[in-house]
């Protein structure tokens, strides 16, 4: 932008954009939604995208903390990461994954539709982005109630029941046969288990009703099984690390439900024109920022070798 | 955006008309006006009160602490009492007022102004960070109420997550009053990025904005982590999460490289807008332009890039490795160099030029004293091997009193003198205000130089007793506190008198060439009605004295020369 844009007390608003026909309409002196210490629509808009571009600097400065934490304990002690992921759902993180990626379409194209003037399109693109974004919430709530109650809490209280060590013991063992047995037969072998530890007690009881079980609730097999996992020391770290990064995340979908479904109120109102859709674009690139987190959150914590 | 809520069909200003009698102090009344005022001026002046209000609070814990110290043995403190009474003077001091004080208060209200501009980028936001800056310190005063904080303002793990006093609050507190500071300093930004009026490039800028400028920067980019570092912090004590608990195979030096990140670059939050007032007011009061402005500007940038890279040097003894320790020792000493430049440019200004005493240039002549010392004292403390010897003893308490107090305070007050006839539109009393400068000078040195001698005696911090033979070196500076206290008192007081005994002020009573003398006194609600004509802001010969009317207008004769 060049000074002189920004200071010519005469431009009118329609001289900055390509689509000055639907400018005209707020170019009587009176301009809607243009603050009274900026000089046009262009400084306003400026002034607004560079805020939202530091806020988002001050973003990821803020996450900066916990992922340097991450590193610093995941140099100190990979073996708690190799063991602690084990108990991360890999499959709804995809699933998540892709829910953000698709809500960051929807977003880009509620900006692209707000700068073209399409009202209806930006109205359902948003409603499209904030519905993916409770999905995304929708599956955390389960994946955080599943940690609950095996009893993965943060490093002062973290103490897995049998079961959950039990799903551990299978994929360590999966692990293993993976290499010797090939692909295929370990990815069988892999699926059955994870159905089931998804099922957790009640798949439990129906399956092993005709065994003898011990105080909790396990076969001698498994209880054997359950033994032969060796708990690393602090392994509860790891579940600080995932709750914090990936609490914290949970936080900005929070606020960034909050702030898209503000946008769509004020897109039902008819607040945005091709001239005036600053907001939209703002809250767009919180939102992408929010789903770049997640990007980086999903290999770090689910993909560990 | 919508428009300003009060009284619309005034903004624009109105050209042509009668002299302006409407100022943003009578532009609209009631007490409403002044709580949901989106005008930057309204925000500096509440700004003001609250810190300096804070200022108070945290200048009493310290004359509390200062009398306990009379004697040896316990006065009237219990040792556990000391250690609350020592954290909160440090919290109160550093979160409340420093860090807000010189770009929260007279940034907020100067800046816009310098640039010619109707206020700043964010209005809105720009009240939302002085709530937020009032709710921390509800949160602060809650944490006192509720089994007080006796950690040290630095919430050192793993003593923090133990102790039972309300840590919670107060982190919490400080986490607001971030929120605080990087909007402040976003705004900032943003409006010197966006909002410069035509004529005014990077190098046309006044050096407080260069200053102002790279404080923001430091805000934006250091206080996010202080904010994850206190939500850990407030983590470990709610959850347990460990991670800065040794016994739970967390790292409790971790704590301190994090704090540190943030709270070094801190310390140039708090010193470099200081600078930037001393810019000012050098190069006005030597009737002089600035000398080596370039150097100047591009300092303060230097301090706050370099400033990111110190931290280390809180923790030589906290067992980080020889290597890492080398290095911070080296970038450390690097920093005083642009420190020195700006000395150095200070001087040079100085140097044949008209020099008036007026009381903001006897603040600007105790901080280059003041600071000179501290910066040299920070030099001990950046070596290695003496800062064994010297580590969390009154040493440094005394080193960082001398830049964070007479460095940042006295440039406060310098600032304020400066700007109060722009914010109020009277003129204080002279010699009684420059009496007053020269006690907090003297109450400043005998408080706090006696503690560099204690220091390097090895009479340590933050101790509630000490051993018989320092006895005189505490008893001078509690004296010297208290002199400290009076002069303190005296000097805000004579700014407060003026309000009702003070002649009217001039638009442009120091002779300055920046914008905001420019513009009546107190400043219109819209600053200007016309955009104003940008030249060298250092141009002091732009303008000349007239006794008509008491102050300096526009010299006829000045022909801007081709060097700036």
């Amino acid at each position: 932008m060049s000074t002189a844009d920004v200071v010519s007390p005469v431009t009118t608003p329609g001289e900055h954009h390509a689509h000055s026909g639907e400018g005209h309409d707020h170019g009587h002196g009176h301009q809607p939604h243009l603050a009274h210490h900026f000089e046009s629509y262009e400084q306003q808009f400026d002034a607004g995208k560079l805020g939202i571009w530091l806020f988002l600097v001050t973003e990821v400065l803020f996450f900066s903390g916990l992922f340097c934490a991450y590193v610093v304990f995941r140099v100190l002690y990979p073996e708690l990461f190799a063991f602690g992921h084990l108990f991360l759902n890999k499959e709804l993180g995809a699933i998540n994954t892709v829910v953000l990626l698709v809500s960051s379409l929807t977003m880009a194209l509620a900006v692209r539709a707000a700068q073209l003037g399409q009202r209806q399109v930006l109205i359902s693109m948003l409603v499209v982005t904030i519905a993916c974004a409770f999905v995304f919430m929708g599956i955390k709530y389960v994946e955080y109630t599943t940690k609950f109650r095996e009893g993965l809490f943060p490093a002062r209280y973290f103490a897995p029941t049998p079961e959950a060590l039990l799903h551990a013991a299978h994929m360590i063992h999966d692990a293993q046969s993976h290499g010797a047995a090939g692909h295929a037969a370990g990815h069988g072998a892999h699926d059955e288990h994870a159905a089931d530890a998804s099922h957790g007690h009640e798949g439990k009881a129906g399956d092993h009703s005709h065994e003898e079980v011990n105080k909790n609730g396990l076969t001698a097999a498994e209880q054997a099984m359950v033994d032969s996992v060796k708990v690393p020391a602090n392994a509860g770290l790891f579940f600080s690390i995932y709750y914090c990064l990936t609490g914290l995340h949970g936080i900005h979908i929070i606020a960034g439900i909050a702030a898209i479904s503000w946008i769509l109120v004020r897109s039902i109102k008819g607040h945005f024109t091709p001239l005036y859709f600053g907001p939209v674009e703002y809250v767009g690139l919180y939102w992408h920022l929010v789903d770049l987190i997640w990007i980086y959150l999903f290999p770090l914590l689910y993909l560990i070798h | 955006m919508a428009t300003i809520v009060e009284n619309p069909s005034l903004t624009g200003g109105s050209p042509g008309a009668e002299p302006v009698v409407d100022n943003y102090l009578t532009f609209t009344r009631g007490w409403k006006s002044w709580a949901f005022t989106l005008d930057h001026k309204r925000i500096g002046v509440m700004y003001l009160c609250a810190t300096l209000g804070a200022f108070f609070v945290g200048g009493i814990m310290a004359l509390i602490l200062r009398s306990e110290l009379f004697f040896p043995g316990k006065q009237f403190l219990s040792p556990d009492m000391y250690n609350h009474m020592f954290t909160l003077h440090g919290a109160v001091m550093t979160f409340l007022f420093i860090i807000p004080g010189i770009p929260a208060a007279q940034g907020n209200f100067v800046l816009p102004i310098m640039l010619g501009a109707k206020d700043v980028a964010f209005p809105r936001m720009n009240l939302g960070s002085f709530y937020l800056w009032v709710f921390g310190a509800i949160y602060l005063v809650a944490a006192i109420i509720f089994g007080g904080l006796d950690t040290g303002w630095t919430f050192y793990t793993p003593y923090s997550t133990t102790t039972n006093t309300s840590v919670i609050l107060a982190t919490t507190g400080v986490f607001i009053l971030g929120f605080s500071s990087i909007f402040t300093g976003l705004n900032f930004i943003v409006t010197i990025h966006t909002m410069r009026p035509p004529g005014m490039t990077w190098f046309r800028m006044p050096l407080f904005l260069w200053a102002t400028y790279a404080t923001a920067i430091i805000q934006v980019l250091a206080t996010p982590v202080l904010g994850i570092t206190l939500l850990l912090l407030i983590a470990e004590r709610a959850v347990g999460i460990g991670i800065f608990q040794p016994e739970l195979g967390g790292d409790p030096v971790l704590f301190q490289h994090f704090f540190w990140f943030y709270s070094h670059p801190a310390v140039y939050i708090m010193i470099l807008p200081a600078m930037g007032v001393i810019s000012e007011l050098i190069s006005t009061f030597s009737r002089k332009h600035i000398f080596g402005y370039r150097f100047v500007a591009y300092s303060s940038i230097a301090i706050a890039l370099l400033g990111f890279l110190v931290w280390g040097h809180h923790m030589f003894t906290s067992g980080q490795s020889a290597v890492s320790a080398t290095m911070f020792s080296f970038l450390t000493f690097s920093v005083s160099i642009p420190s020195a430049i700006k000395v150095f440019n200070w001087l040079a200004t100085m140097y044949k030029g008209s020099i008036s005493f007026a009381t903001p240039m006897v603040y600007a002549l105790s901080f280059i004293f003041l600071f000179s010392i501290g910066g040299l004292t920070g030099l001990f403390l950046g070596a290695l091997s003496v800062d064994i010897h010297l580590h969390d003893t009154y040493f440094v308490v005394a080193h960082f009193h001398y830049v964070m107090m007479g460095g940042t305070l006295i440039a406060f007050l310098g600032g304020l003198t400066y700007w109060w006839p722009k914010m109020t539109g009277r003129m204080y009393d002279e010699f009684s205000s420059q009496m007053a400068a020269i006690g907090v000078f003297i109450g400043f040195n005998l408080t706090f130089f006696p503690q560099f001698v204690m220091g390097a005696r090895g009479m340590p911090r933050r101790y509630a007793d000490y051993l018989p033979e320092y006895e005189f070196y505490h008893q001078l500076s509690t004296i010297g506190a208290f002199v400290l206290g009076v002069a303190l008192v005296a000097a805000v007081g004579i700014l407060v008198r003026s309000l009702w005994t003070g002649a009217k002020a001039p638009p442009n009573p120091w002779g300055s060439a920046t914008l905001e003398w420019q513009c009546s006194s107190p400043p219109p609600h819209d600053n200007f009605a016309t955009t104003p004509e940008v030249g060298d802001p250092y141009a002091v010969e732009s303008v000349k004295w007239s006794d008509s009317e008491r102050g300096y207008v526009k010299n006829p004769s000045y022909v801007p020369s081709k060097d700036h």
